[in-house]
């Protein structure tokens, strides 16, 4: 374990092999460090839900391990369990019961849950992700976005030191993600460690502080954010009708990598600065309609380490 | 700090870790008994003494019936006894057969087995607290055509002492006591069979499934026992001391035929539960 100190979640070697034959995770060696908000990314199908199973202990791993707050996998899920709060593939409640009770109902589940406090507790996670007006409402009348907010709550209703979400913002409209985002930048700010899933990749790029991308059941990268960022070199676009003007121009001033889509020539200016180009384009009379940096977006990066992009994996 | 001491003293600060095993247990009560369904079943259960008294009392006083029912008329305790007897071949299996089968498969159907899982309820703890929700519900489901053959039978027909079938008599509290005794009796009777349901409901995540396959396993039990040529076999069936309740209302009651049927139902319960168990604790959640 000493290399692993410190580390709320770490797995080695982690696979699963269903009885088919197939290879649903394959040697994942995660490491999430403490404090982090950790996006776990992948198309539908890489395997990030089975994963997460194993790292709770609700299915065996065919082998490999998991270290859970420093404990091992599944043997010390009575311990350890209590301090993770976790959502796993999608929100699953009694329809025939209101939010609460079924919030009661978990809480009970879990013998060092105070039952005094239970229904304080219950009001506080309630009002956390805004469902305390839908209370006392039966599940079965509330829409994806109340369930997944109910979830949410479970997760909640204790304070927990790791934060285990498989795809939170699912079935969540544009205002309930960005409340969720809030919420798990909140949860972060109090030192919980946060391991999400998903698939939507602006919800990594907003509050993650590190990232793992999943494809096919293997584990093809992780790392920091700030890393994963500077390896994206932003590139210089010129947008002007005298394209050829300004591939000469601006090659001749050093950028590479030059190509002309259109009205548009863009390339990799490198750490030149940038206000030389526009100055250099402006003394060859090249017309200026467009001129700036950009960033490829993170879901360029991930299209070019999984050379997929976001369809099912087959 | 490493994480492990960090767990440590997380579990020391909260002053009532470990403390509150029983909750699960409770919650399970309310599972079981806070649903419709479930009163519904019980509903059943308590028209069968109405159905049966009021049968009686239009028929006239001597009806022809043999038994226990043949002595309603005369006495309205026999009621309880008679509903009782009634209920077991049939409507008692039916009310276990549906609460055993949903009891896991439910839990799986909804998702919900995850969330339990999670909390962490420990999956020996989980499979203990239905079996005792379940234990209950075969008791209460005894006690209401108990209550419910009480009050019809003491509105409709005349009580008083009891004649018991070794020809002494008791009083009518001891005669209730007996019957009590008799309802006690036969929801132990039930246990066996709902030992093979929940361990059916631990292998599906189709709750209609695994009622049909713990109905149909024990009809399958019964032909067997009606059929005479596999006679050797038949002490073991589950339901072959299932009659022997009527031993309560001799004097002194016969324990040789009611402790073996409890010894029986015993055994079948700890096969079916340990099988239920070794399921319950390798078995994938998704």
């Amino acid at each position: 374990m000493t290399e692993t100190d410190g580390s709320p979640l770490v797995t080695r070697g982690l696979t699963k092999r269903f009885r088919g034959g197939q290879v649903a995770v394959d040697s994942v060696d995660l490491e999430v460090p403490a404090g982090s908000v950790f996006g776990f990314l992948g198309p539908n199908g890489s395997g990030k839900t089975t994963t997460i199973r194993m790292v709770l202990g609700l299915i065996a791993p065919t082998s490999g391990e998991v270290q859970l707050l420093g404990q091992p996998m599944p043997k010390a899920s009575l311990r350890v369990l209590p301090h993770v709060g976790a959502l796993v593939e999608g929100p699953a409640f009694y329809p025939f019961w209101s939010g609460q009770a079924n919030l009661l109902r978990f809480d009970a589940a879990d013998r060092t849950a105070d039952p005094r406090t239970r229904k304080a507790r219950a009001g506080e996670a309630l009002e956390r992700v805004g469902l305390s007006n839908a209370a006392g409402k039966k599940v079965r009348a509330y829409s994806l976005g109340m369930k997944q907010r109910l979830a949410i709550a479970v997760a909640l209703m204790q304070r927990r030191d790791l934060l285990v979400l498989d795809e939170p913002t699912n079935g969540l409209d544009p205002q309930g993600t960005r409340e969720v985002r809030n919420l798990i930048r909140e949860l972060a700010d109090d030192g919980t460690t946060i391991f999400t899933s998903t698939h939507l990749l602006a919800e990594v790029e907003q509050v993650c502080t590190h990232a793992a991308v999943m494809s096919r059941g293997r584990l093809i990268r992780q790392s920091s954010m700030t890393e994963l960022r500077a390896e994206l070199r932003p590139r210089l676009i010129v947008r002007t009708p005298d394209v050829t003007k300004a591939a000469e121009t601006l090659q001749s001033l050093g950028v590479t990598d030059l190509r002309t889509v259109g009205e548009t020539v863009e390339g990799d200016a490198g750490d030149l600065p940038i206000d030389k180009f526009a100055a250099g384009l402006v003394a060859a009379d090249v017309r200026i309609h467009g001129f700036g940096l950009e960033r490829p977006s993170l879901e360029e990066a991930f299209v070019a380490l999984t050379g997929e992009g976001f369809d099912v994996a087959e | 700090m490493s994480p492990s001491s960090a767990v440590a003293e997380a579990a020391i600060a909260r002053p009532s870790a470990g403390r509150h095993t029983l909750a699960l247990f409770k919650s399970e009560l309310q599972l079981v008994f806070g649903r419709v369904r479930t009163w519904v079943l019980l509903g059943v259960l308590a028209a069968v003494p109405v159905l049966i008294g009021v049968a009686i009392k239009l028929s006239g006083a001597e009806g022809g019936a043999e038994g226990f029912l043949g002595q309603i008329a005369g006495n309205g305790l026999f009621l309880i006894v008679a509903s009782l007897g009634l209920s077991l071949p049939f409507f008692l299996p039916t009310a276990v057969t549906v609460i055993s089968g949903e009891s896991l498969a439910g839990e799986s159907s909804l998702g919900t087995l995850r969330n339990l899982l999670t909390a962490p309820a420990g999956r020996s703890r989980l499979l203990a607290a239905k079996m005792v929700a379940l234990a209950i519900f075969c008791l209460a489901a005894t006690l209401t055509i108990w209550v419910a053959g009480l009050i019809v039978g003491f509105i409709l027909f005349p009580v008083g002492d009891v004649l018991l079938l070794s020809g002494s008599t008791i009083s009518l509290g001891e005669g209730l006591l007996r019957a009590l005794a008799i309802a006690v009796v036969i929801a132990l009777s039930l246990l066996g069979l709902a030992g093979i349901g929940l361990f059916v409901s631990s292998l599906t995540s189709t709750p209609l499934a695994a009622m049909a396959a713990t109905f149909g396993t024990f009809i399958v039990l019964g032909i067997m026992s009606a059929i005479p040529q596999i006679d050797v076999i038949h002490p073991w069936l589950l339901m072959y001391g299932w009659t022997s309740f009527a031993d309560l209302l001799r004097d002194p009651p016969y324990w040789d035929a009611i402790g073996r049927n409890l010894l029986l139902q015993a055994g079948y319960l700890a096969v079916f539960y340990a099988a239920a168990w070794a399921r319950i604790t390798s078995r994938d959640i998704v």
